[in-house]
């Protein structure tokens, strides 16, 4: 670099302005792209998931059936059974990516997640509470999950606030509250009955077999307007991204930004693992894959809901249709290729720039 | 007016008073240094008069009115502040970076418009990192990212900018070409100029108005010629000097003495 010309600053070049313009057009571009990329693997996940299963229907009876028409039967199957399971994933993937994403890109920690935070334990210990003590099913069932997030995301906040929100002591009092939390789910298991502890099991795995009718149209509606309130809250995201005092510097009300981003964050997974349980890793991969394919240092939001609900799919598709040589629930197939991930993430999140 | 003024202001960290009842105005369209020992309270100041620290009493004013009566938003677009050390996003690249400096210009669901182009055009090419505009912030030397931040606070288009050590890791021909950087801002735009530095050679060099504080009091302030003398140099920071004449620039240069190595 050598020393500046003396500047002229009125000076502004025409090709300089289409470059800027240029360079804000092909961001877009790029983001549009993975969006696009991500919801192509939704249709292609979404058709193999209707086409697959035990009824065996062939494609045409399938496809009509989606439409209401032809047999009965078929469209039984196909309304009331496989695409309740396609919708609940992509509400729940869709949900569980923005939370992560959110949840990230507010903390300013590639880990913070709603699984390590310990927000989805405080969800399966609610359900597990719910059934092991109280007896709960349904609706009732959902309601305690849905309070568990709640309880431990505000125990969090409570132990973390010092004059204001501190991400990593923030990160720290989660960690700390999931290992709290596991330790009494294992506790409650290992008093509970061989076939309560079944029962419980998919709340501590996570699955989307089960999400349909009202529940389904529940957590769909809620999922849309958070994701909504979210699109409200993204603007501040890009100056936060830069540190607290640059955020405010620009005008940003730093605490209430963060306060709200957390609440909604906080919400989606809530609402998500009430009806589907701690669906493993969605939350911290896809925000983390969105992010590397956009790579243009900003949130990645929508990038993220989108790589959540392709995730899900696509896992819950492999996970129902046994490519593991059983018929397993999505959590594991989302753990299984989540874990490595972390891993792989750990080793290479070194290199921070100033 | 548009004076950025500090009326018996205290600050400080969780009941510890770091200043106390400190008075201050930024001269209009000048460039202001603050210099002191570490640990003086300088920065602490700094960051009261861009509203990132609390004041425990007093009020600072723009230009008559309180600025914490002033919505965040509408201050962000008098005042620029650029903090120490400020750490970019992975991946970001130089545009964008120096894009979100127009935040507080955009309304809730604000997109970028062509003026916010051509605004953070000018910012590019003034700070002289156009050429850099799509290439990762990361990947920069320190002194080209530097340059980087301050057209991002440029892009904020503020009569005020503050700046927190903004030489800090560069190295002796960076940080000149840097506080050039600024003098041609100030002479180019009038923007009013206050940073703290640690060097103080430098600071008497290129400021206007030179305040030198100790313990969270102002020492001294002034025309640094007037200023900087053995002993207020001698008084903040508890050193031995002596000073001379600036041989290039006329401006009072501050040789200490030490223990050893005199004549």
């Amino acid at each position: 670099m050598s020393a500046p010309a003396p500047a002229t600053p009125t000076r502004v070049t025409d090709t300089t302005v289409t470059t800027v313009a240029d360079l804000r057009t092909l961001r877009r571009r790029r983001q549009a792209l993975v969006v696009s990329g991500m919801v192509l693997v939704v249709l292609v996940a979404g058709t193999a998931a209707l086409l697959m299963g035990a009824a065996g229907l062939t494609p045409g009876q399938a496809i009509s059936g989606v439409f209401g028409l032809g047999d009965k039967g078929d469209v039984f199957v196909v309304q009331k059974l496989r695409l309740p399971r396609i919708e609940a994933a992509v509400v729940v993937g869709v949900a569980f990516g923005l939370a992560g994403a959110l949840f990230q890109s507010t903390l300013r920690n590639p880990l913070a997640s709603p699984d390590i935070l310990g927000i989805s334990t405080g969800a399966s210990l609610g359900a597990v509470i719910g059934v092991l003590v109280l007896g709960l099913s349904g609706m009732a069932l959902s309601g305690l999950a849905f309070a568990g997030a709640g309880v431990v995301a505000l125990a969090i906040w409570l132990l973390a606030w010092r004059k204001g929100l501190h991400s990593i002591r923030f990160v720290l009092v989660g960690v700390g509250f999931a290992y709290l939390g596991s330790s009494l789910i294992a506790w409650a298991m290992a008093r509970s009955q061989e076939h309560e502890a079944a029962a419980v099991l998919i709340w501590t795995v996570g699955s989307v077999s089960d999400v349909r009718g009202e529940q389904l149209t529940l957590v769909a509606a809620g999922t849309l307007v958070l994701c909504a309130a979210a699109a409200v809250v993204s603007r501040t995201q890009g100056p936060l991204a830069l540190g607290d005092d640059n955020a405010r510097a620009l005008g940003v009300h730093v605490d209430a930004a963060r306060v709200g981003a957390l609440l909604l964050a906080v919400a989606l997974v809530a609402l998500a693992t009430s009806a589907a349980g701690p669906i493993a890793f969605v939350a911290l991969v896809a925000p983390a894959i969105a992010r590397r394919l956009v790579n243009d240092g900003g949130a990645a939001l929508v990038a993220s809901a989108a790589t959540g609900a392709a995730l899900t799919l696509a896992a819950d598709v492999i996970a129902q249709h046994g490519l593991l040589g059983v018929a397993a629930p999505v959590g594991i197939v989302t753990g299984l290729v989540g874990a490595p991930y972390l891993l792989w993430l750990l080793a290479t999140t070194e290199k921070r720039s100033r | 007016m548009t004076n950025l003024r500090a009326e018996g202001v205290s600050l400080g960290y969780d009941g510890l008073r770091v200043i106390e009842n400190l008075d201050l105005t930024l001269p209009d369209g000048k460039i202001t240094a603050v210099v002191g020992p570490n640990a003086c309270g300088k920065s602490t100041l700094l960051r009261g008069l861009a509203r990132l620290h609390p004041l425990d009493g007093g009020r600072i004013t723009l230009g008559g009115a309180d600025i914490t009566q002033m919505p965040r938003k509408e201050l962000a677009r008098k005042i620029g502040m650029l903090p120490q050390s400020s750490i970019a996003p992975d991946g970001v690249r130089v545009a964008e970076l120096v894009s979100r400096g127009r935040y507080p210009h955009q309304g809730w669901f604000g997109r970028h418009s062509s003026d916010d182009d051509a605004v953070v055009t000018t910012a590019l090419e003034s700070t002289g990192v156009a050429e850099l505009a799509d290439r990762p912030v990361a990947e920069l030397s320190g002194g080209q990212r530097q340059r980087v931040w301050i057209a991002m606070v440029l892009a904020q288009q503020t009569d005020i900018v503050l700046l927190d050590e903004p030489t800090t890791f560069l190295d002796v021909r960076h940080q000149l070409d840097l506080l050039d950087l600024l003098t041609e801002l100030n002479r180019n735009q009038g923007t009013t100029v206050a940073m703290v530095l640690h060097e103080l050679n430098l600071a008497a060099r290129y400021a206007d108005h030179l305040v030198v504080m100790s313990a969270g009091r102002i020492v001294a302030e002034g025309l640094p010629s007037d200023v900087l003398t053995r002993e207020v140099v001698d008084e903040a920071f508890g050193l031995r000097a002596q000073v001379v004449p600036d041989p290039v620039a006329g401006s009072p240069l501050v040789v200490p003495v030490g223990r050893y190595h005199s004549k």
